[in-house]
């Protein structure tokens, strides 16, 4: 039988509120049970830091069970680290073996400033949302279930890049912390939807432009974002918004 | 006017001129490599190539001039493109590892592109910018592939082209909103087979010109 627990060395990016810039520092996470998270790693981590009187480890996290966008962290150059289609939440221990070195990063991009170690303000997407990343409903009760019909194909293609969570690790993923694919995602879902279809070229033009102005990058299609993604989106759903933004601009 | 710079201005416009301007270049190069094949039919049928081509004149003055404001477009938004990238990412990772998604030909697009512009220079100055009345095109392409060096030069930037051309073939159709699960792979695959079209087409004229014509 294989030993339960492993130890491992941690390489914690530490960067006080405030400081402009942080730095990697070393930490022991000993006698880790393989069936722990990575965030539940970091709790034990952070409970020794607490008992030594150091400072734990700042990090986002809320639901622990991959669907509300909140935890993410580049783990060795991978942002939620090397299992494909998982949050930092549903990594496992499993996936790593006893004497690791493990280093952990938050996502970078300009338009993700860090809050404190691990912490980054992502209300840059929630702004690129403000800016048309909705349906405006200004009248009326709730509509009979059947009032309006959506063939069940348009639903399920819909409900693929309406499974974002908008966790960001799309932009840590790009080379150009681009937002391409969460903002592809977005105003994907809501153009195949009757319910989306009269705002639809509003949207995807004062979307874009948001996200330009917030200082993302630009989308070169390197294709890493859809490699990363937790939810497995394709850039189709890129390739979608592109066709959307050019109906828009040209029509 | 104004909306049509606005839509420009836009990252996804400034993708779109990338493509459409990329697109041409494609063209341009299967028409350039169709005229040199004539090359692998001897001397003779090059330079009834050349004649005939020349023999355009006027219309030869417009592609030129379309060709340059297209390079122009092209690399000016390359540039620009950039330097924004690299300005949304101040601190860097420290770790980076791919997860699959970049290829040689995606990460390596702005040096290969300044590459292939001094290549481009280079390549005018030896066959387009000479004096084509005390010399023809066949007798300095012949000059010019018995200097070692210039074929070594050549032969790599052909290279370093097709390596570009990797990811700009299919990445032209996903920015022009081509892509779809049935046809992507058909593009993707179709972008390879043209990359290794020009490496191997235009890659083997100074050996075939340096061994076997002479
Ligand atoms: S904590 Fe909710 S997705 Fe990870």
């Amino acid at each position: 039988m294989t030993a339960k627990t492993i130890n491992l060395t941690l390489k914690v990016w530490r960067q006080g509120r405030g400081e402009p810039i942080g730095r990697l520092e070393t930490c022991r996470a000993e006698n880790i049970s393989k069936d722990m998270s990575f965030l539940e790693m970091i709790d034990v981590v952070n409970e020794q830091l607490t008992k030594d009187h150091q400072e734990p480890i700042a990090f986002d996290h809320d639901c622990r069970e991959g669907i509300c966008g909140m935890c993410g962290a580049v783990v060795n150059g991978r942002p939620h680290g090397h299992e494909r289609e998982t949050t930092l939440c549903q990594l496992h221990m499993r996936h790593f073996s006893d004497g690791d070195t493990i280093v952990i990063e938050p996502w970078r991009a300009r338009a993700f400033p860090v809050i404190k170690d691990l912490v980054v303000d992502r209300s840059a997407l929630d702004q690129i949302i403000q800016a048309g990343g909705y349906i405006s409903v200004n009248t009326g009760g709730a509509p009979d279930a059947n009032s309006l019909p959506i063939p069940k194909d348009t639903a399920d293609a819909a409900f693929v890049p309406a499974a974002c969570i908008g966790c960001g690790a799309c932009v840590a993923a790009c080379p150009n912390a681009s937002a391409m694919l969460f903002v592809g995602a977005k105003v994907s879902q809501l153009s195949l939807l009757p319910q989306g279809r009269p705002e639809a070229a509003k949207r995807v033009s004062s979307m874009v432009r948001k996200m330009d102005e917030l200082g993302f990058g630009n989308c070169s299609n390197e294709t890493e974002c859809e490699a990363e993604c937790p939810k497995g989106i394709s850039i189709i759903q890129i390739a979608r918004m592109n066709r959307e933004f050019f109906k828009a601009r040209f029509s | 006017m104004s909306w049509f710079y606005d839509t420009i201005r836009t990252s996804i416009g400034k993708k779109l001129l990338m493509a459409l301007t990329g697109l041409c270049f494609c063209l341009f190069l299967i028409i350039h490599l169709i005229g040199n094949l004539t090359l692998y039919g001897g001397q003779e049928l090059f330079e009834s190539y050349v004649k005939h081509l020349h023999a355009l004149g006027p219309l030869i003055r417009v592609a030129e001039t379309g060709l340059l404001t297209l390079a122009i477009i092209h690399v000016s938004t390359g540039c620009f493109l950039v330097w924004q990238n690299w300005m949304a990412r101040p601190v860097r990772y420290q770790v980076n590892k791919n997860a699959g998604g970049r290829t040689i030909g995606s990460w390596t697009m702005p040096y290969t592109g300044f590459i292939i512009l001094i290549f481009v220079a280079i390549h005018l100055s030896n066959f387009h910018f000479i004096d084509h009345d005390r010399q023809t095109v066949f007798q300095a392409m012949t000059a010019t592939f018995t200097f070692l060096p210039y074929v070594i030069f050549y032969t790599l930037a052909v290279v370093v082209v097709a390596v570009h051309v990797s990811h700009g073939f299919w990445s032209l159709f996903q920015t022009l909103g081509a892509n779809h699960p049935k046809y992507m792979p058909a593009i993707r695959g179709l972008g390879i087979l043209f990359s290794l079209l020009v490496a191997a087409g235009f890659g083997f004229i100074p050996a075939f010109v340096g061994f076997i014509m002479n």
